[in-house]
């Protein structure tokens, strides 16, 4: 599967990290609901990590899309929270 | 559902909506090509834009470390007058400024990471839409319109998510700039007012080199003479030469300090 990280680029991870990259995604999901600002930046820092360690990186002339997006490294819960949202960041 | 899979959900959705179909399909890949073009010089440009503040940071600290220069200048030929409070003050005011460099250094490293992280998005969305371009003209000479559609599809999807992150980031860029640019506005305008030589309301009128350049007028000649006197070998001529280089600001200003002279017989 394809793993976009925001700002970064795109990775090619194999379809058996997904259950341990969900584990990662939920403590982040945890993280934005409580909106604990540490726990957040070190669980979005894991998960992301995990992403560029399992994953190896897309050529920059690929034309395919992601079957996962995550945010910016250095996100704040406020901008997950508007990616989240239906009128968010991306200018149209 | 996972938060991974939400906002890819969201994400995609949003870059589709930002894509305007036209009724041929072909014709929607020229206006897209168009467009990707748009955003690729916006993103050169916020690289630039970017750069043009670094800089702008960088020269900002290099005057406020010459101010600080100035300071440690003061700070000396102060104590070799024996003025220890001055010194202080002078020490006091540096320590304000280091403050305001510390902060102009992380907003240096700031503004780097997003340069880089910009020019790689640049070179990314760039290969992309080159790539775009071979896939586009291929479809335009083989298919018709009705065959177009699907292929087109295919090729839209990467270049629309790609186009959704490279113009987020270009946004990201522009505000953390403009939140740079009106901290560093404040400090160019403090530079330029001449405060920092007063930093901060520490002491309010009594500037250092004021009272200085003061005293210096009244005892440089004394000190310099004793220094004479006393040979090249004094220890206290190093201080006095560094001393001599504060630029003589405000003479007029003499006056401050000789009233209180002039009390006693008074």
């Amino acid at each position: 599967m394809i793993v976009r990280i925001l700002s970064e680029g795109q990775w090619e991870v194999a379809e058996d990290r997904l259950d341990s990259l969900n584990q990662l995604d939920s403590a982040v999901e945890a993280a934005v609901e409580s909106g604990d600002t540490a726990a957040f930046a070190t669980s979005l820092a894991a998960l992301l990590d995990a992403v560029r360690g399992a994953g190896s990186p897309l050529p920059s002339d690929s034309l395919e899309d992601s079957d996962l997006i995550l945010p910016p490294s250095d996100a704040t819960i406020e901008e997950v929270r508007e990616l989240l949202s239906d009128d968010g960041l991306i200018p149209g | 559902m996972t938060l991974m899979k939400r906002i890819s959900l969201i994400f995609r959705a949003k870059a589709d909506k930002a894509l305007d179909r036209a009724e041929d399909p072909r014709e929607t890949l020229d206006y897209s090509y168009k467009r990707q073009l748009e955003l690729l010089s916006k993103v050169r440009r916020g690289v630039a834009d970017v750069a043009t503040s670094r800089k702008r940071v960088e020269l900002q600290a290099g005057q406020l470390h010459q101010q600080s220069d100035k300071l440690t200048q003061q700070a000396q030929k102060a104590l070799s007058m024996g003025r220890e409070d001055l010194a202080r003050e002078a020490l006091t005011r540096k320590s304000v400024l280091s403050g305001q460099l510390a902060d102009l250094e992380e907003q240096r490293a700031q503004l780097q990471a997003e340069e880089e992280k910009l020019t790689l998005a640049s070179q990314r969305l760039q290969a992309k839409v080159e790539s775009f371009r071979t896939q586009k003209e291929t479809i335009k000479a083989k298919y018709t319109a009705a065959e177009a559609s699907t292929r087109i599809n295919e090729a839209f999807s990467g270049i629309s998510e790609e186009m959704g992150d490279v113009g987020m980031a270009v946004q990201r860029a522009e505000d953390k700039t403009a939140q740079m640019q009106a901290r560093s506005g404040a400090i160019d305008e403090l530079i330029a007012s001449g405060a920092l030589d007063d930093v901060s309301s520490l002491s309010r009128g009594d500037d250092i080199s004021r009272e200085l350049d003061a005293m210096s007028s009244q005892s440089d000649v004394e000190s310099e003479l004793a220094a004479l006197k006393a040979g090249a070998s004094s220890g206290g001529t190093q201080a006095l030469e560094q001393g001599d280089t504060a630029p003589p600001a405000q003479v007029e200003a003499t006056p401050v300090i000789e009233p209180r002279r002039e009390e006693g017989p008074a």
